[in-house]
């Protein structure tokens, strides 16, 4: 992974420097609210329900076993002994102590961590791929990018204040697992026809109140233009964006209000005099960069393993897990594995220190050193040996990261919701977790199969409820907490926005809501079919159909 | 005590004022300058200012001017003794097209200096204005930011191409200029260095 220089550090070292003194002048009144908001946002501290919270950034998801043993002893001195791991990628602590937050940040940055614009009005962290680097239909490996584009974003001086946030997600794969075609900008990496590195780029795809899917703005673009054809598109943004109205500000919406040709003729205008400019990527750039991703130094292993072929025949529980946890990986003998932060009863993505602890010797003992956070909120081991699986296994099982349920039903994407955020409008821990209990039967759940859940305390988005294939969306309704659903939204390449399949429900009928949009999908799915691809066949009607049959019978009595 | 930075070859320091804005007198009708409605001002050439507002604003007779960009485009030909005489700048909103001074001012060096006015500190278009100023159209003068002005965006503006900075009145400009200098080593090419960290150290893995 990408270890810091002397500029790197400098960086991270002033920025701690900048915050404290932001921080003092804040306590002792010479900045007011208003004016100390983005500065702290812009370090991923939001002022919660309960006390601040703080958002560590974790470039790309990427993590060393250092970093997270580091993590877990922040979450342990300065927070309650747990985290909380984001659709972002991030890290985030739900109890800090405002004045703390300058301690913490030296602390990250002995290890080369901060929270640099994980929130705020600016250039978020650049996700990508959690498989980035092992997934066998990688094409490019996009972390180095993504790492030249972190640099490049870091305190950008001409976008520093944008009317709203940005997010940049690269993948480098055929099958998309960025959802790169929901974010500001969507860059994906291939080989063009001459076998060079080029761009697909997306613009103005976004979730939040008004989900759009991006508009592809440049089918080819070549690597070394990534930066200033980014700058061209933010600068674009920057000038006309709307900054009248928080809910209009993004760029989809001023891509949608100029139409992707007109804003497409901005931008190409506006590169005509960026392209080739200084910050055009160098190839020697691309390279030392690049050195930091190299392959890890992997043994020749054959394919199988007898012990481990032997332990799925006789260990049932390890056979489940091995099922829904392993991953394909590009070098024989080696899978990538899911570690599942969603065990039934608890808040999805949460760790505790000592869960960090034990994934970051994990790491350390079996995958190299490092690790990745999922934007489906699990910890990945990309690198393990086959033969060392059974061994992981039981050890993740000892500390709750074995729940065999990664990509099934309970396996749900979540905010933290109004047990935390205050700007939810509703509670989306409880509805996950009653959700889990109510279908906590392992066959059952291997039966209903592949299915993503993601639950949004408000349309803000966070737990991406517009792209699962059931999404659930906490609203407010005369001051009380109800939730809509949604069916038939996917993340990928065949990406798709849910459709609302009517009013919405209180939160003691959700578990039975989803039991009936199941109990629908188990009648009349074919052989092999997903939910998703149920509901796409079949369209939301008889699932709507039959969710509200009962409500409307009880409207019916009360009629009569 | 002014409340003016200035840079001089890089070194800041606080300088007398010696400049005067002048300024739009109220208008009858509300402004319709809101954020965003650039887009729809481009496509429409609606205008944000009036013309009796900019008949009826008083320039004064003598000494050092800074105009608003409608004023000096409506009024330049009753101005050009001014001009010629390095006594005239311009300053703009950060919602107003730069392309209008540009068409009606293609020596943007005969102005000794142009000012941009930003309302909310939290307004990042004076970033890109600043930039666009510098790199594209080849202003070499002062480059002032003007309004909402405050320590922690200096750094910002400084690296958008500003060279200096009227820090609100309510604050205090000695304390605000060690910001100018919050990151020595900044990652990517901007306005006041073009070169990113890759092209001007050698960066060894």
């Amino acid at each position: 992974m990408y270890k810091y220089d002397e500029i790197d550090q400098t960086i991270v070292d002033e920025r701690v420097a900048q915050y404290r003194d932001q921080t003092r002048r804040y306590l002792a009144g010479e900045l007011s609210e208003d004016e100390f908001r983005p500065l702290r946002l812009q370090n991923g501290l939001y002022i919660q329900r309960h006390a601040p919270m703080l958002r560590i950034a974790v470039p790309y998801g990427l993590l060393s076993s250092q970093q997270l043993r580091k993590l877990g002893d922040i979450a342990n001195q300065y927070d309650k002994a747990y985290g909380h791991f984001t659709t972002r990628q991030n890290m985030q602590l739900n109890w800090p102590k405002l004045e703390n937050v300058p301690d913490i940040l030296a602390e990250l940055a002995t290890v080369q961590m901060h929270a640099i614009q994980t929130s705020g009005n600016c250039i978020r962290n650049i996700t990508t791929d959690q498989f980035a680097g092992v997934a066998p239909d990688e094409v490019i490996d996009p972390r180095a990018m993504a790492e030249i584009i972190r640099q490049w974003s870091t305190f950008h001086p001409e976008f520093a204040l944008l009317p709203r946030k940005f997010k940049i997600a690269v993948s480098g794969t055929k099958n998309d697992r960025a959802v790169v075609q929901a974010h500001d900008i969507g860059m994906e990496f291939y080989l063009d026809s001459n076998q060079q590195v080029a761009i697909k780029v997306w613009v103005g795809g976004g979730l939040g109140r008004t989900p759009i899917l991006g508009s592809v703005i440049r089918e080819h673009l070549e690597w070394q233009h990534a930066l200033t054809y980014c700058e061209a598109i933010v600068r674009v943004y920057n000038l006309h964006g709307r900054r009248d109205n928080a809910y209009k500000a993004r760029i989809k919406i001023l891509v949608k209000a100029l139409g992707i040709d007109e804003f497409k003729r901005q931008v190409e205008a506006e590169w005509s005099h960026l392209k080739d400019a200084p910050n055009t990527i160098t190839e020697a750039e691309l390279a030392r960069v690049a050195t930091h991703f190299e392959p890890m130094p992997y043994e020749t292993l054959p394919a199988h393993d007898a012990s481990f072929d032997a332990a799925i025949v006789s260990n049932v529980a390890f056979a489940a897990w091995a099922k829904r946890s392993l991953h394909a990986h590009k070098v024989a003998g080696y899978r990538a594995v899911t570690l599942s932060l969603k065990p039934h009863g608890q808040a999805p993505g949460d760790a505790t220190s000592l869960q960090m602890q034990v994934v970051a010797d994990l790491a350390e003992q079996y995958s190299f050193g490092e690790l990745r956070v999922s934007h489906e909120q699990n910890l990945i081991l990309a690198d393990v040996k086959i033969s060392d699986l059974f061994a992981v296994w039981q050890k993740a099982r000892a500390h709750g990261l074995a729940s065999p349920n990664v990509g099934l039903l309970s396996d749900i994407i979540c905010c933290p919701g109004g047990d935390f955020c205050s700007l939810a409008n509703a509670k989306s821990i409880p509805i996950a977790i009653a959700i889990q209990m109510q279908f906590d039967n392992l066959d059952y759940l291997h039966d209903i199969g592949d299915i993503e859940l993601n639950i949004s305390g408000c349309m803000n988005a966070c737990g991406h409820h517009h792209v699962g294939h059931i999404g659930i969306l906490g609203i407010d309704k005369d001051g009380s907490e109800w939730y809509q659903v949604t069916i038939g939204g996917s993340q990928g390449n065949d990406a798709s926005i849910g459709s609302v399949i009517g009013p919405a429900f209180s939160a003691d009928e959700m578990p039975n809501v989803v039991q009936k949009l199941i109990d629908v999908y188990l009648q009349e799915r074919n052989a092999e079919e997903r939910f998703i691809d149920t509901v796409r066949r079949l369209g939301i009607t008889p699932f709507k159909a039959h969710v509200y049959a009962d409500k409307a019978l009880a409207k019916n009595e009360v009629a009569a | 005590m002014s409340n003016l930075i200035q840079l001089t070859n890089g070194k800041a320091h606080i300088s007398d004022d010696d400049w005067q804005l002048v300024k739009l007198p109220a208008s009858q009708v509300e402004a319709r300058k809101q954020a965003g409605k650039i887009v729809l001002f481009k496509l429409t050439g609606e205008k944000t200012v009036s013309d009796e507002q900019i008949a009826n604003t008083v320039i004064p007779a003598h000494g050092k001017i800074i105009l608003p960009l409608t004023v000096f485009i409506a009024r330049k030909a009753e101005l050009q003794t001014r001009l010629s005489k390095n006594e005239l700048g311009v300053w703009l909103d950060t919602h107003e097209v730069l392309h209008t001074l540009i068409e009606n001012q293609a020596d943007l060096n005969a102005l000794p200096i142009i000012a941009v006015h930003v309302e909310r500190f939290a307004d990042g278009r004076i970033f890109s204005l600043g930039t666009l100023l510098r790199t594209r159209y080849g202003f070499k003068n002062d480059l002032r930011a003007i309004g909402d002005v405050l320590r922690d965006q200096l750094f910002f503006l400084k690296r958008s191409g500003f060279s200096s900075f009227a820090i609100r009145a309510d604050r205090n400009a000695t304390q605000a200029m060690i910001s100018l200098n919050d990151f020595s080593t900044p990652y990517q090419g901007a306005a006041d260095e073009a070169q990113p960290a890759f092209r001007r150290y050698h960066r060894a893995v």
